[in-house]
């Protein structure tokens, strides 16, 4: 297990340094000098951000130096001052953002696997049934339907035609001097239909997965002696089935971060939500280079992180890999 | 390719003909193919033409779509917009194909340092989400279809060269590869000529799928202005006027995500029927 642990953590540094090399690159993508191509596209910078931008990416060196004082840089948390007028370093603008980002997404995903477990082992129990059929056709629809779409339709219901849920934000004007009990609920109104918007995007992927999940251990022997020894098909399926057939959706739990965190520009953008999705888009919207190199390196680093923890979930969850010889 | 054929006719043909659902998706993408073809001739109107007499008019026998806020007929755009979707979704498949195609041979054929250093290179990508790599790439171009495209392909590779990678590795030990070399095959002829033709079931089905993906992020990227730019009608633009506008024209929405949906639909039931026809280990 301590090998195991050690091998996967030193698995990290090449990875860690494959992103850095790819974020770096992305900056030289504009063609001719990255600072007068930059600055040609965003007028509104001036000539302090222009030199900040130069210092920071030493772009008056050679490549390879550029490099190295860029990680460097990165290292020591220092993703450079953001273009926007206030001028405030990036991680700090990041740190204010991440937090509703990350819990909104933890959230999505609590409620995905929540309703995906269930919805998946309904379809491989009742198996070639009219419930499978539906059940599928709504995987089929669900795979197809663009998020941002479901978002606009969600607010025209709920919003604008029932009006019975807030259509932007994460709370009301003046709900600070609300008391507790009714500053909650607000945030949660608030909260409804980003979360149905996020967690709706793989719910259709995962659940289909749990199917065949599902269908592939029931057929296996140890099922076939659960059920000679007499045992009711509700242990046999939530007991015995239900463990191993959940292990592989750890790994895909894993699969479904990079997918989360890129879709949250999306439903932070529709609905307002002050966090790093909607940051990104406006660092996109303005050009605010700084933010959007930080915004990809912090990306890619969290879903590292996901990986990471995934993968020690499935050995936790899997006696054979943690008695192994790993 | 006689064996091929064989193959087509008596296994693949019978086993999709059988799959309706794939059938009927199969149809759509003719459908959407001849009217992407043919917007020219079978739009009632002109997807540019302003008509200020006309701003914002719900669904009626003149404009079945209702018009967008300038006044242009929401049918003739979404039509014209099958264009779009149509040229991102085979373009930056192919681009993600190539590149996957390549990779995924190279690393299967010949292993070792070679295939570890390509391997993590997919590992790397994979890491990014790949909206946000699409994005912060596009913040540094100008916004045009023709680098979308290129951008989406190049952040969809990585599933086409596992398969391929996998693909080869079982393949490169069959005896006729062995066969291949004894006669004296230089490498990118086995490569090419013998390993690639019997690789590309399984890059069919993930192309056929990722067509579908690459038309959700194109019209996800130009609903957020930074895809194909207005007056060019694309199915993620007329949506963004329809959040604009979304408490006066609820048609403005709904058309233009329909048509995203079904397009989708399709080519994922297309490319599900196609595996399960391919796959081995289903029944008959």
């Amino acid at each position: 297990m301590t090998t195991y642990l050690i091998k996967r953590i030193l698995m990290l540094i090449p990875l860690m340094i494959g992103i850095t090399l790819i974020t770096f690159s992305v900056i030289h993508l504009a063609p001719g000098e990255p600072v007068e191509m930059q600055m040609a596209m965003n007028p509104k910078v001036g000539k302090e951000a222009r030199e900040r931008l130069t210092k920071f990416y030493g772009l008056d060196k050679p490549l390879h130096e550029q490099y190295f004082s860029w990680v460097g840089h990165i290292a020591r948390f220092d993703l450079g001052r953001s273009f926007s007028s206030d001028g405030r370093p990036v991680v700090d603008k990041i740190k204010e953002r991440l937090p509703v980002t990350i819990s909104l997404n933890v959230i999505a995903l609590l409620l995905e696997f929540g309703l995906a477990i269930p919805i998946g082992i309904l379809a491989a129990t009742s198996r070639d049934t009219w419930l499978d059929k539906g059940i599928t056709v709504f995987v089929f629809v669900g795979f197809a339907v663009p998020t941002f779409w479901l978002a606009l339709l969600l607010m025209y219901f709920f919003g604008v035609k029932l009006g019975c849920l807030p259509i932007s934000g994460l709370h009301t004007l003046g709900s600070d001097s609300w008391g507790t009990g009714r500053y909650l609920c607000d945030l949660a109104k608030h909260l409804i239909m980003p979360i149905m918007v996020a967690s709706f995007g793989s719910l259709a992927g995962l659940s289909r997965y749990m199917r065949s999940a599902m269908l592939n251990v029931v057929s296996q022997d140890y099922i076939t002696t659960a059920r000679a020894k007499g045992l009711s098909e509700r242990v046999v399926i939530w007991k015995h089935a239900l463990r191993n057939a959940l292990l592989p959706l750890i790994t895909l739990l894993g699969f479904s971060i990079p997918g989360l965190i890129g879709g949250s520009v999306i439903f932070e953008t529709i609905f307002a939500i002050p966090g790093m999705g909607q940051l990104f888009y406006q660092g996109v919207m303005s050009r605010d280079y700084p933010v959007v190199m930080g915004i990809l390196v912090i990306g890619a680093f969290l879903t590292l992180i996901g990986n990471l923890v995934a993968d020690l979930c499935y050995v936790l969850a899997d006696p054979r890999i943690r008695h192994g010889e790993g | 390719m006689d064996f091929k054929h064989t193959y087509f006719y008596s296994i693949f043909w019978p086993r999709i003909r059988r799959n309706r659902l794939a059938l009927c998706g199969g149809g759509i993408v003719v459908a959407l193919f001849v009217i992407s073809l043919l917007a020219p001739v079978i739009a009632p109107f002109d997807p540019s033409a302003i008509n200020a007499y006309a701003v914002l008019s719900p669904p009626t026998w003149h404009h079945w779509f209702g018009t967008d806020e300038l006044g242009r007929d929401v049918l003739s755009r979404v039509l014209y917009g099958s264009r779009v979707s149509l040229k991102v979704g085979f373009v930056a498949v192919g681009i993600a194909v190539s590149i996957g195609t390549v990779v995924g041979l190279v690393s299967g054929y010949f292993s070792g340092l070679v295939d570890t250093a390509l391997m993590r290179a997919v590992d790397v990508m994979l890491c990014f989400p790949a909206f946000f790599l699409i994005l912060a790439i596009i913040t540094f171009l100008e916004p045009s279809i023709w680098y979308i495209m290129i951008v989406i392909g190049l952040t969809g590779w990585m599933g086409v060269a596992r398969l391929v990678r996998a693909e080869t590795l079982s393949i490169r030990e069959m005896d006729y590869i062995l066969a291949a070399r004894c006669i004296g095959c230089s490498n990118s002829r086995i490569l090419f000529r013998h390993i690639l033709p019997n690789a590309v079931s399984p890059v069919l089905v993930s192309a056929t799928l990722g067509i579908a993906g690459a038309i959700l992020t194109e019209s996800a990227l130009s609903f957020l202005g930074i895809g194909v730019q207005p007056p060019t009608p694309s199915w993620g633009n007329i949506l963004t006027s329809g959040k604009d506008y979304i408490e006066f024209a609820w048609w403005l929405s709904l058309f233009p995500g329909l048509a995203i949906l079904v397009t989708v639909l399709s080519y994922n039931l297309l490319g599900e029927g196609i595996r399960d026809a391919l796959d081995p280990r289903v029944k008959r």
